[in-house]
């Protein structure tokens, strides 16, 4: 039977995660079996991994780097193994975030995590609510096994004040609208990340899960 | 191509029954939560709201149960509401599968309970409901005073004023209720659901006063809701939450389909 490990670091909503590849598995027939963990060997052996996480970035990042996540991410990446970021756990992928008056990430990817107060404030946008809350339109920047069965621009719902920006825009695999577009979903080898909650997207998050559950991380 | 706005069917639940009053007061069955949650759903809504009428002990431990049945089946954010008063209460809610959670009464008495849970929690899953009556009268200019206790009790807090302060303290979302619409079915309380929205940064849901589905236009149009929250429209089928969004959609509001 093979395994998928959601990584418990203390922070949200895991439980969501959780049953939505629950669902997406028996959906499936692929009898993953979910595990919460934030156990090393747990997650090292799992063929599936995804990092979740809602909250303040100074406070992931703490209760990250104290339960030793830092290091097992970096160990699930270099092994090949498909990783899948979800809000926090996508932006902690980054260099830094500008949340919390700058709080040092993960490095995984070059490139920051700005907010949209002072990019809204630089670009003088106004009449626009933050949180970015709510279903946005998704633009795929390329194609990707983890986009299967999802049609260009289908609605994923959000709920974030800040954003990732890489520096390098090959790794951008999706795009969204809001005030300017922005980059929300990231993709590298097997690493794939998204801004948006697919245990919160419906039908068109179920299939993205279901997606994760059926790759082997490769391109 | 944009940001959808939002219509969220709200469920009042006593007893494991959604239930529907008129303002706050003679109340009808709706059915049971959990299957109306399902048909929702199916319907497209954007997200769902339960409000724990009663708010006593009991009812907690069935809201508890309700969430988690929900939860494991439908995937669109979760609210729950009614009976907020401490962190645990919070954790509880967000252990049984909701997302977010709507502080009221707790958030008046103690505004610091409002910064504790965002801090401890985040902003993103903290709403701050707000009931709010009209107490300005006829001529003179409007004023909105927030009321506790299901709209029994006055407290002298100008409505605009407290969300202001409210999403100081860290509420991610206004959920804002015009108690003098409740429950009517003549149309939100526009000019206040205005004053609240231009007044705050985060997203304002209107409540109070659907009857019909160019209230819900309305609300967005007129009033600046970045959500539209309505419960007996959709409980006792009248419309569905799909020809709600459809009629906003013919209007010109950018909605989920």
């Amino acid at each position: 039977m093979s395994t998928v490990a959601v990584i418990d670091y203390g922070m949200g909503n895991l439980h969501s995660v959780a049953k939505a590849l629950e669902h997406a598995s028996e959906s499936l027939q692929t009898n993953s079996r979910v595990i919460v963990t934030h156990d090393h060997d747990t997650i090292l052996n799992a063929d599936h991994v995804v990092l979740p996480g809602v909250g303040a970035m100074r406070d992931c990042m703490g209760e990250i780097k104290r339960l030793g996540v830092d290091s097992i991410v970096r160990e699930v990446i270099a092994a090949g193994t498909p990783f899948l970021g979800v809000c926090i756990g996508m932006q902690a992928l980054l260099q830094n975030s500008d949340e919390n008056n700058g709080t040092e990430c993960l490095g995984i990817f070059n490139g920051h995590v700005h907010s949209f107060a002072e990019s809204f404030k630089q670009q003088s946008i106004s009449g626009l609510k933050i949180p970015h809350m709510g279903w946005n339109q998704v633009k795929q920047s390329i194609k990707h096994p983890m986009w299967h069965k999802i049609p260009d621009n289908e609605r994923f719902y959000f709920v974030h004040s800040y954003y990732t920006q890489p520096d390098d825009n090959e790794f951008i695999a999706a795009t969204c609208e809001y005030g300017f577009e922005f980059c929300v979903s990231l993709a590298k080898d097997n690493i794939f990340a998204t801004q948006f909650h697919p245990e919160k997207s419906q039908h068109a998050g179920l299939q993205l899960y279901a997606n994760f559950l059926n790759w082997d991380g490769k391109l | 191509m944009s940001l959808a706005k939002r219509i969220i069917p709200c469920l009042d639940v006593d007893n494991a029954r959604v239930v529907k009053g008129v303002q706050f007061v003679d109340i009808r069955d709706a059915g049971d939560p959990v299957e109306v949650a399902r048909r929702y759903d199916l319907e497209g809504a954007d997200e769902l709201t339960f409000l724990d009428i009663t708010a006593t002990s009991d009812n907690r431990d069935t809201m508890v149960h309700v969430v988690e049945q929900v939860a494991s089946e439908v995937f669109i954010p979760l609210t729950v509401g009614g009976g907020i008063r401490k962190v645990e209460d919070i954790r509880t809610m967000l252990n049984a599968g909701a997302d977010k959670v709507g502080i009221n009464s707790a958030a008046v008495f103690n505004p610091e309970f409002v910064k504790e849970a965002a801090e401890k929690f985040g902003s993103q899953c903290i709403v701050v409901a707000i009931d709010a009556k009209k107490v300005s009268k006829e001529g003179e200019p409007n004023k909105w005073e927030i009321f506790t206790h299901g709209g029994r009790k006055p407290t002298g807090i100008d409505a605009v004023e407290w969300a202001i302060k409210m999403v100081d303290y860290g509420a991610g979302e206004i959920l804002l209720t015009s108690m003098d619409r409740d429950g009517t079915k003549i149309g939100f309380d526009l000019e206040l659901t205005k004053a609240i929205s231009d007044a705050v940064v985060v997203p304002v849901i209107a409540s109070g006063g659907v009857g019909n589905l160019d209230h819900l236009v309305d609300g967005v149009k007129k009033g600046k809701a970045d959500a539209v929250l309505a419960a007996s429209i959709f409980h006792f089928a009248e419309y569905t939450v799909g020809e709600a969004k459809q009629h906003m959609q013919d209007a010109g509001i950018e909605v989920r389909l």
